[in-house]
């Protein structure tokens, strides 16, 4: 049997399209298998716009009052305790003002100020330059504000680490499962894997359930947690009663964490 | 045929090592996986509401799909809450919703994981629940 130009563009046309529209109606098929099931948030869910954290330094300024709520805060999220300081983990740890707030170099600042301790945090900049960068979307920026890590996508390139300029976020040389064996594990959240980059997430799982962040809730009024996007949030009322600043503004990343004086 | 006793031998060789995975596991009993669902947890539960979130049928043949759309919901939409088809809710949550029932992960995951050789990443970070050893 012979076959000429014309038939075998018709066969190979046709068979072209029933293959296109096999695919296309076992797609449909796969997805139609949940279609009666939904999502949705809980109701108590904490949601704003732009969440944001403002630390009042004249009740924080002890380094061993930071060191507790950044225990608080390690222990919630299962954060291992490494001495080696070139692989240590910290989501939020004291930094001395003056390093904190390098360009604020003032020959004459207070002595007390000066060798006072900040608390420092992932500013959950509203124009995050370790977002840019992220070449798997692993780090994004939510709705409300938060720069999110989903750490099923983290390929451990440590392009976020080189762009923030806060030094907000810690790479797992080793694995953490490994490490401290013997601390007690909070079962609630999970660990991360080696090779993963990690920083503060701003405790969007206890947002999801309604409450404050673990460090917020740590402070005693040291730190304030509330949306910046709502003019009658607890954060824009001490902001507009007090002078604040923030670190690095300058870089335009817009950071969401505030710091007052007193 | 040139150097056919050569040949020959060759195809028998090939033939015996192309074959070997099958007559080294010959007369040897398979092991059908057989996932246990009776944890104390479950048994706990009144009879009528000994059931999976979704028919069990379903969960066999998708649960890697669902798992992958519940972390994409939690930690990217920031959704918690799953409503089944049946119109009850459940917290999206490996460690704290499928595996506070399925409490035996070694005879639940690991029992078809194991026979059909995959091995997820979950337990990298997730946290198991505790095994009594037995």
């Amino acid at each position: 049997m012979s076959i000429n130009r014309r038939e075998f563009l018709k066969i190979a046309g046709i068979s072209t399209v029933l293959g296109i529209g096999g695919i296309t109606a076992g797609a449909g098929l796969r997805k139609n298998a949940v279609e009666a099931s939904s999502v949705m948030r809980r109701p108590d869910a904490l949601t704003g716009k732009r969440w944001a954290i403002v630390v009042n330094l004249s009740k924080l300024k002890d380094e061993e009052t930071i060191k507790r709520i950044a225990e608080a805060c390690h222990r919630e999220h299962n954060v291992p305790h490494i001495d080696y300081k070139n692989h240590e983990i910290k989501w939020l740890w004291p930094e001395k003002f003056e390093h904190a707030f390098p360009e604020q170099e003032d020959e004459y600042l207070a002595e007390e100020i000066k060798h006072s301790y900040v608390p420092l945090l992932c500013n959950h900049c509203d124009n995050p330059p370790c977002v840019r960068v992220c070449p798997t979307q692993a780090t994004f920026k939510r709705a409300d504000g938060i720069v999110m890590m989903d750490m099923h996508r983290c390929i451990g390139c440590r392009f976020c680490m080189a762009a923030c300029p806060y030094g907000a976020r810690s790479f797992n040389y080793k694995d953490p499962r490994k490490l401290d064996p013997k601390v007690e594990k909070n079962p609630e959240f999970p660990l991360r894997m080696k090779g993963v980059v990690e920083k503060c997430t701003l405790c969007y799982e206890r947002l999801a359930n309604g409450l404050e962040p673990a460090c917020v809730k740590e402070s005693n009024g040291g730190l304030i947690f509330g949306d910046l996007d709502d003019p009658h949030s607890e954060v824009r009322k001490v902001l507009e009663e007090h002078y604040s600043i923030r670190r690095k503004p300058e870089l335009g990343t817009k950071p969401s964490v505030y710091y007052i004086l007193g | 045929m040139y150097d056919g006793w050569k040949i020959i031998i060759g195809i028998i060789i090939f033939l015996g090592l192309i074959a070997f995975p099958f007559y080294y596991d010959m007369g040897k009993a398979t092991v059908t996986p057989d996932p246990k669902i009776d944890t104390p947890e479950i048994m706990k539960l009144p009879e009528s509401e000994r059931k999976c979130i979704e028919p069990k049928d379903y969960m066999k043949r998708e649960h890697m799909q669902m798992l992958d759309d519940w972390r994409d919901w939690v930690v990217r939409d920031g959704s918690t809450i799953f409503i089944a088809s049946d119109g009850k809710q459940y917290t999206m949550s490996l460690q704290n919703t499928c595996m506070k029932c399925h409490s035996n992960k070694k005879e639940f995951c690991d029992e078809c994981h194991n026979y059909t050789a995959v091995s997820p990443y979950c337990w990298d970070c997730h946290i198991e629940p505790k095994e009594s050893e037995s």
